[in-house]
């Protein structure tokens, strides 16, 4: 019998064999190419909103197009960077013929996970020493917030986590898929453009106890509006007193301020309190290792058995998700993270592309004030991180899309690691017109 | 069945959301006390009751190898290939293929969602033929995934939203990991009959009978070619059959490729499962894995395929499989995808890999011909050894219980698992007449 033949027959059957009430309808597999699909009832996604910016951008034919989208570091010529340190080290690493490709173990490279919770933690935590803190390999920041929700909903008593208003979309995704619902905690003040610290400590106050925290460790993601050292110590004396639980996401250190040790300093003094939190770190940003997708997932727990325990149980989430990570971002980074001087030169390079954003801020600036543009934007220097909240609104930011080729998020952020000195005055004009535009319309 | 500690979260959370007024009193006592329990100032931690989970079954053979300080040892747990040395091997032609990709000093942007192109491409192609209908006509949607794992996972989490209830059903015996993906993206699934101890090889009328005593549309995972862990594949018959019955059930296939190229040496001839059910016009998903046959292991990169009946459900099928992806790890690691493109797309290097795999299934045939002649010349019953012949693969299930398979650790240190599964890529020529006689000996000697 021929495929065709064989496919006919088929087709009859169903008519043919169908019970009383079913005539003539298809059953849930029709295997005939031609034939309506099984996945006929699956839709169209939509582009992610952030990823999406960057499809839409490399569609756009204009010469004067810029991407402000997605957060990755660009240099003054407005191409993407391998850090030297990174090199030298994937070099050391494709020349070591001792090297082999065999299975990571399911919690990644032990040098890389002691070395990434030192590198949060401070080489004197006590936490470490004490044994208390289980850590594993994972894939930059998503899978550490992944891993760590899927952990939350099987293990924790109160798996329901406070995302700050607003946030990185895709939390909103991870942790309800990985089994957290979650609420909102207010976080930024439009008015002000800066923290609405009253409202997030009355928010905290009014989560339940045991809720989970999400904070952004710093250069928080879109604002760039991180609380200050007194704020973050009023912050911390509430989620304690509520017993709730902190998860912080730590894209950025040494990114946002060029120290290290600087941009660690919320973190260090929620552990140095002896309680337990989960820290989510990724070194996509600041060893500029995107797309290998290095991360570690650490947690701080009140002993070591505990801690044993917790591991023993990440794994179990990690092996039916992808079983081990990749190992080539991740020796790259335990590579430079053991070596001191690969590790210096690291914190130079760290310095500079903050320091190249830094300046970025201050040019924007100085731009929007030479045309005179509407409005407070000393937010512009205040904001830290890769990332500034201009404020604009959803129509400003299409119409700069649509007549300035300028493409970045419909919430106004705009990340400065995408501009350059040359890029900077056509960002103005456009922010220029935007906000003449809307006033115009008022 | 649940154990208590797993009960009082659950017991916790339903009691903080419960709203009777004649019990929030007691409600808001119990919380607190819970919570007090969970956390105070002092020293009990909020996850003192997390249980410390069991050592991987397969992953955690290679942990207790390594602490065996006999010289005697034996390592033929994971299926990661070894040289005749029994060294781990990087191939050839993927030094290369890093030192190139190191030379032309690639950058570290992010992949898209789905992965890299030029991967995707390459994948699509080495398992379908690369003058393929489905290809040319844009209906094979193909996601980078995280090795098989992760392509199977994105494929798992696909089926619990796309087709909700639906069972998927599992060869007995399977790899152990797949029960475990299939229950954490919240699908259900059931065993169908496969191995039969008895001939050492495969349940053929078992299998069909529980494939057509499936209900209609239901998923029917199959693995491509050297079925892991036993390594009985179905001939080429069976497989008309199996395909046959699919077919008329309207079930779907869902193909574990991990082994192409692997098996018998060759790509195309170890893809000739997936493709003749491709060629019938049926839509299937497949899942690829480049851990073996690149030795890629640690490098995670493989791929997720729906072969579709229509470009736009293709497309679609592919934007939804990428709204998995998003929250889960975000995109896919750019290392291994570089690796594989560069090698498939140099048709210098390809001709080089095809080489260095038909070696590495070679090394593999010749250990299953030593040991065969070592397990008949020692055993004097008249025992029929030559499955071990006809198995395919890196695995063979010895048809060893787990009493005799422990004996092989204990007495022999041969490390294996408890399903009397060796691996064969974990064996050398040298080491054959030893295993005979471990194998003979807990065979007959142990119940």
């Amino acid at each position: 019998m021929s495929a065709q033949d064989r496919r006919i027959a088929t087709l009859a059957g169903h008519f043919r064999g169908a019970p009383a009430g079913e005539e003539g309808l298809l059953h849930a597999f029709p295997t005939m190419a031609n034939s309506q699909s099984v996945f006929e009832h699956v839709q169209q996604a939509p582009e992610d909103p952030i990823l999406g910016v960057t499809v839409a951008f490399n569609k756009d034919p204009s010469p004067l197009k810029v991407n402000l989208g997605v957060g990755a570091y660009r240099t003054e010529e407005g191409k993407p960077l391998v850090l030297d340190v990174v090199r030298k080290a994937e070099q050391q690493l494709v020349a070591d013929r001792s090297r082999n490709k065999e299975y990571q173990p399911i919690t990644g490279i032990a040098q890389f996970n002691k070395l990434s919770a030192k590198l949060i933690l401070g080489a004197n935590s006590p936490a470490i020493a004490e044994n208390r803190v289980a850590t594993v390999q994972v894939l930059s920041g998503t899978g550490a917030l992944r891993v760590g929700a899927e952990f939350i909903s099987r293990h924790y008593a109160k798996p329901i986590v406070f995302l700050p208003n607003p946030t990185w979309g895709n939390h909103n995704k991870i942790f309800p898929l990985g089994g957290v619902p979650q609420k909102p905690y207010r976080y930024y003040d439009p008015n002000t453009r800066g923290l609405d610290y009253q409202g997030m400590i009355e928010d905290l106050k009014a989560a339940p106890d045991g809720a989970v925290i999400l904070l952004h460790a710093c250069a928080h993601n879109p604002t760039g509006v991180d609380p200050t050292e007194e704020q973050w110590e009023g912050i911390r004396k509430v989620i304690r007193s509520k017993q709730q639980l902190p998860f912080f996401d730590c894209a950025y250190q040494g990114f946002a301020s060029g120290s290290l040790d600087k941009d660690a300093y919320a973190v260090r003094t929620f552990v140095a309190d002896g309680g337990e939190c989960f820290i989510a770190q990724s070194y996509a940003k600041n060893m500029g290792l995107y797309g290998e997708r290095v991360g570690a997932l650490s947690v701080v727990c009140k002993s070591a058995p505990v801690a044993s325990r917790v591991d023993s149980q990440l794994k179990m989430v990690i092996r039916p998700m992808y079983s081990s990570p990749p190992a080539h971002g991740a020796a790259i980074a335990a590579t430079i993270l053991a070596d001191g001087r690969l590790f210096q030169e690291w914190t130079v390079e760290l310095k500079a592309m903050a320091d190249r954003i830094i300046s970025m801020r201050h040019q924007l600036y100085d731009a929007l004030k030479a045309r005179g543009t509407p409005g407070d934007w000393t937010h512009v220097l205040k904001q830290i991180g890769m990332f500034t909240f201009t404020g604009l609104n959803k129509e400003q930011v299409q119409f700069m899309t649509r007549e300035y080729h300028i493409y970045m998020t419909s919430d106004g952020r705009i990340s400065m690691a995408g501009l350059s000195s040359r890029t900077v005055p056509h960002l103005a004009d456009a922010i220029h017109a935007a906000v003449i535009g809307a006033q115009r319309k008022a | 069945m649940y154990r208590i500690d797993d009960l009082i979260p659950f017991l916790v959370n339903e009691l903080f959301d419960f709203r009777c007024s004649l019990c929030s009193f007691l409600c808001a006592f119990v919380q607190g006390n819970a919570l007090k329990a969970m956390s105070t100032t002092t020293n009990v931690s909020r996850f003192e009751q997390v249980t410390m989970a069991p050592a991987d079954p397969i992953l955690g053979v290679s942990e207790a190898f390594k602490r065996d300080e006999s010289e005697k040892k034996l390592n033929l747990g994971v299926g990661a290939y070894r040289t005749e040395d029994l060294q781990p091997m990087v191939l050839e032609v993927v030094k290369k293929a890093e030192r190139k990709m190191l030379e032309s000093g690639e950058n570290k942007e992010y992949l898209p969602i789905e992965g890299l192109a030029a991967f995707n491409k390459a994948t699509a192609e080495l398992l379908l033929g690369a003058d393929n209908a489905a290809i040319k006509e844009n209906r094979v949607a193909t996601i980078q995934g995280l090795s098989g794992t992760g392509s199977l996972r994105l494929g798992a989490a696909f089926i619990q939203r796309y087709f909700p209830g639906t069972t998927v059903y599992i060869s007995n015996p399977t790899w152990g990991n797949h029960m475990n993906i299939f229950n954490d993206a919240g699908v259900p699934w059931k065993h169908y009959r496969y191995f039969d101890p008895k001939t050492v090889g495969l349940d053929f009328e078992g299998m069909m009978a529980d494939i057509e005593n499936a209900p209609d549309g239901s998923i029917m995972l199959l693995h491509g070619c050297a079925h892991n862990p036993t390594g009985v594949d179905p001939t080429p018959e069976q497989w008309e059959k199996i395909a046959d019955l699919i077919e008329k059930k309207n079930h779907m296939a869902f193909f574990d490729v991990a082994y192409q190229g692997f098996a018998s040496g060759s790509l195309d001839q170890d893809a000739s499962s997936v493709r003749r059910f491709v060629e019938r016009g049926m839509e299937v998903l497949v899942a690829q894995s480049y851990s073996k046959n690149l030795g890629l292991y640690a490098e995670r990169i493989g791929a997720i395929n729906a072969v579709v009946s229509s470009a736009d459900a293709a497309a679609r099928v592919r934007s939804q499989l990428k709204r998995i992806a998003r929250p889960m790890y975000s995109n896919p690691p750019c290392h291994g995808a570089r690796i594989v493109a560069n090698v498939v797309g140099d048709a210098k290097m390809f001709d080089e890999w095809r080489a260095e795999m038909q070696e590495m299934a070679g090394r593999i045939k010749t250990v299953r011909q030593r040991l065969f002649d070592e397990l008949s010349s020692k055993d004097k019953s008249g025992k029929d050894w030559s499955f071990v012949l006809k198995q395919i693969g890196m695995f063979s299930f010895t048809g060893l219980n787990k009493a005799q398979s422990d004996n092989m650790t204990n007495k022999w240190h041969i490390y294996m698992t408890k399903d009397g599964r060796i691996s064969l890529a974990g064996l050398n020529l040298a080491k054959c007449e030893y295993l005979a006689d471990a194998i003979i000996d807990s065979y007959y000697n142990v119940q």
